[in-house]
């Protein structure tokens, strides 16, 4: 379950990985141990290389079969069709072509590589105080609190949901990637051609690979077709032609078969770009005017040459992520690692829970949930509150966080937070439910086998509803 | 009774609890922080201080974001030489940010670490929050 994954946390899980100031200093401890970068400790499903340098999603999808493409169909023009082009038209056709190709390799590239504009994961503290803040907005029965918050932006009622994997109420337009297990801001879509989500900072980049890859495969096509023509008018026919430059055909078919597509997404980007929607916002209806009068994009400019402006030509903003920040060391002075820091709740369950040794991940779930609920009558403070609530919105999470939390699980925990046995079937069943979560937690299985405290592979695991 | 700490005091002091300052999203999606005294801070700091410090740190972010000929020639130059220009060049964005550390490191300095607090720099924390540390006042304890 995606929730259950974050109940364990570590003392040093609190340690902010907050190493822009000065002092802190990688070079302090290079002698006992090797820093860390931040990339190598990312808990999304990202691959990073040349040191962080360079980020791409972990299932890079069709990324090498697009460059191929293009590759291919350039390559073949420059050798097949150029010459004899150049011969009978002008020089400038190379040259046009060589400056698109290298355009799009560029754009794709750079949206490849690219930050989208994932968010950071809520740190424990932060998670926990927003926990805080839900529980004491919200009633004191047992039924889960709202995971949604609403707020104005521009006179309009706009719905915040509360990521369950990141820990926090997430943005406005900002979505989570499922595939790339990240909240990314103004999430568009995530693409598989390009091996990337778009989001914020590589919208651009993504739009300029599409429009300059419409020209591309529009001007290949336009030349290949030019090419047969000519030969055909000079030579035997157009099937003599065609023998006579088989590169072409292939071509031909290729650019064929991609311009549709191409052009078709060049034109609905450049629509939405002019109305400054996202693709989620599209395809969801978000601001469709069918919801009523009242709804309308809160953030458009109503003028089409400010809103191109602003998405494409707007400041950049810098990645959020820092992946070639140093993780501080483990006991670094400025970082938070004080007993008195941790929260009451958090206290010896968990050295409790991680000594288990648990072999899975399930298993140590429904012991810590154990742990949690026996424990929970002696504790003070919010902290029962807090844990009795995360115990509930530990069903909820089984199901995506946009359903409401309705499964016969939430119900049954709903009564009472010693109601443990039912609370461990309900998680198991859950967890079975979704198993999917499960298989892709990295770091938080390697955390659990280790006792008494879990690696700081997962500074960021959450919070634990214990007490 | 002035607990007058500085911040390498800080390093050794215990923290007794955070206050996490959270967007607001009025405006948009612009990065801007709520400048609600938070009641934690009550006793600590000084209501007007503490929001002055807070609108400084949005219009410091508004420089950052603000879309005008500048933006837009940038924005532009990137666009012609096929965003390349980034490899190089640090975008205004980046300039304002680095501005903004150093507010935050002066007013930790003159007015915060004096007070037992220290605030923690947004782009540290996603630019989701302004993490304001309270540590623990010793020197009021031992009289």
């Amino acid at each position: 379950m995606k929730n259950c994954e974050y109940q364990q946390i570590d003392p040093r899980a609190l340690r902010t990985p907050s190493s822009r100031t000065s002092s802190t200093l990688p070079c302090g401890r290079k002698g006992s141990q090797r820093l860390r970068r931040k990339w190598e400790v990312f808990p999304g499903k990202n691959r990073f290389y040349c040191d962080g340098r360079i980020m791409l999603a972990r299932q890079c999808g069709v990324l090498p079969l697009t460059i191929g493409l293009i590759f291919i169909t350039s390559v073949l023009f420059f050798t097949f069709d150029c010459p004899f082009l150049v011969d009978h038209l002008t020089v400038f056709i190379p040259v046009i072509g060589g400056v698109l190709f290298i355009f799009v390799v560029i754009s794709l590239l750079q949206t490849s590589f690219t930050d989208p504009g994932i968010l950071p994961r809520a740190l424990p503290d932060e998670a926990a105080d927003i926990e805080k803040q839900i529980d004491n907005s919200g009633s004191s029965t047992y039924r889960p609190p709202p995971r949604t918050k609403e707020i104005l932006i521009n006179d309009q009622v706009v719905k915040l949901k509360y990521c369950f994997t990141c820990k926090m109420f997430r943005p406005p337009r900002t979505s989570h990637c499922s595939l790339c297990d990240n909240c990314v801001e103004r999430f568009d879509h995530h693409c598989p051609w390009v091996g990337n989500c778009v989001g914020k900072r590589n919208y651009r980049f993504f739009y300029a690979f599409i429009v300059s890859l419409s020209f591309l495969t529009s001007f290949i096509f336009g030349c290949v077709i030019t090419h047969l023509t000519l030969r055909s008018q000079g030579g035997n026919g157009f099937i003599q032609a065609i023998q006579d430059s088989p590169a072409s055909v292939v071509e031909l078919v290729i650019c064929f078969f991609s311009i549709w597509s191409i052009l078709g997404l060049s034109g609905f980007h450049t629509y939405l770009v002019a109305s400054n929607l996202t693709t989620n916002e599209d395809i969801k209806g978000s601001w469709s005017s069918k919801r009523g009068e009242e709804s309308g994009n809160p953030y458009t400019y109503n003028n089409i040459f400010t809103n191109c402006c602003v998405v494409l030509c707007g400041p950049m903003p810098p990645s959020l992520i820092d992946r070639r920040g140093f993780v501080p060391p483990e006991d670094a002075p400025q970082t938070v690692t004080s007993d008195a820091e941790l929260p009451a709740f958090m206290a010896k369950n968990d050295t409790n829970m991680c000594a288990q040794g648990t072999k899975e991940l399930l298993e140590s779930m429904a012991n810590s949930t154990v742990i949690q609920s026996t424990c929970a009558p002696g504790k003070p403070k919010t902290a029962p509150v807090t844990q009795e609530s995360l115990l509930n919105t530990v069903s909820i999470t089984v199901s995506p966080p946009s359903k409401p939390p309705s499964n016969g699980c939430s119900g049954r925990q709903a009564r009472r937070p010693i109601d443990v046995p039912c609370s461990q079937r309900g998680l198991k069943r859950a967890a079975l439910h979704t198993h999917k979560p499960m298989l892709r937690l990295p770091s938080p299985l390697y955390s659990l086998s280790d006792s008494p405290l879990i690696l700081s592979d997962a500074p960021d695991m959450g919070f634990i509803p214990l007490n | 009774m002035a607990e007058t700490h500085s911040l390498q005091d800080l390093r050794q002091a215990a923290v007794a609890s955070k206050v996490f300052v959270q967007r607001d999203y009025t405006s948009g999606t612009i990065c801007k922080f709520q400048t609600k005294f938070p009641a934690e801070l009550e006793s600590r700091i000084d209501k007007v201080q503490f929001e002055e410090t807070i609108q400084t740190l949005n219009n410091l972010y508004a420089e950052a974001e603000k879309l005008g000929g500048r933006s837009y020639l940038e924005g532009c130059l990137a666009c012609l030489t096929a965003y390349t220009i980034f490899l190089c060049m640090e975008t205004h964005y980046e300039k304002v940010l680095k501005k903004i550390a150093k507010f935050i490191q002066e007013q930790n300095e003159k007015i915060y670490a004096p007070l037992g607090l220290l605030l923690t720099d947004p782009i540290e924390r996603g630019l989701r929050v302004v993490e304001i540390t309270i540590f623990e006042d010793r020197s009021i304890g031992s009289r």
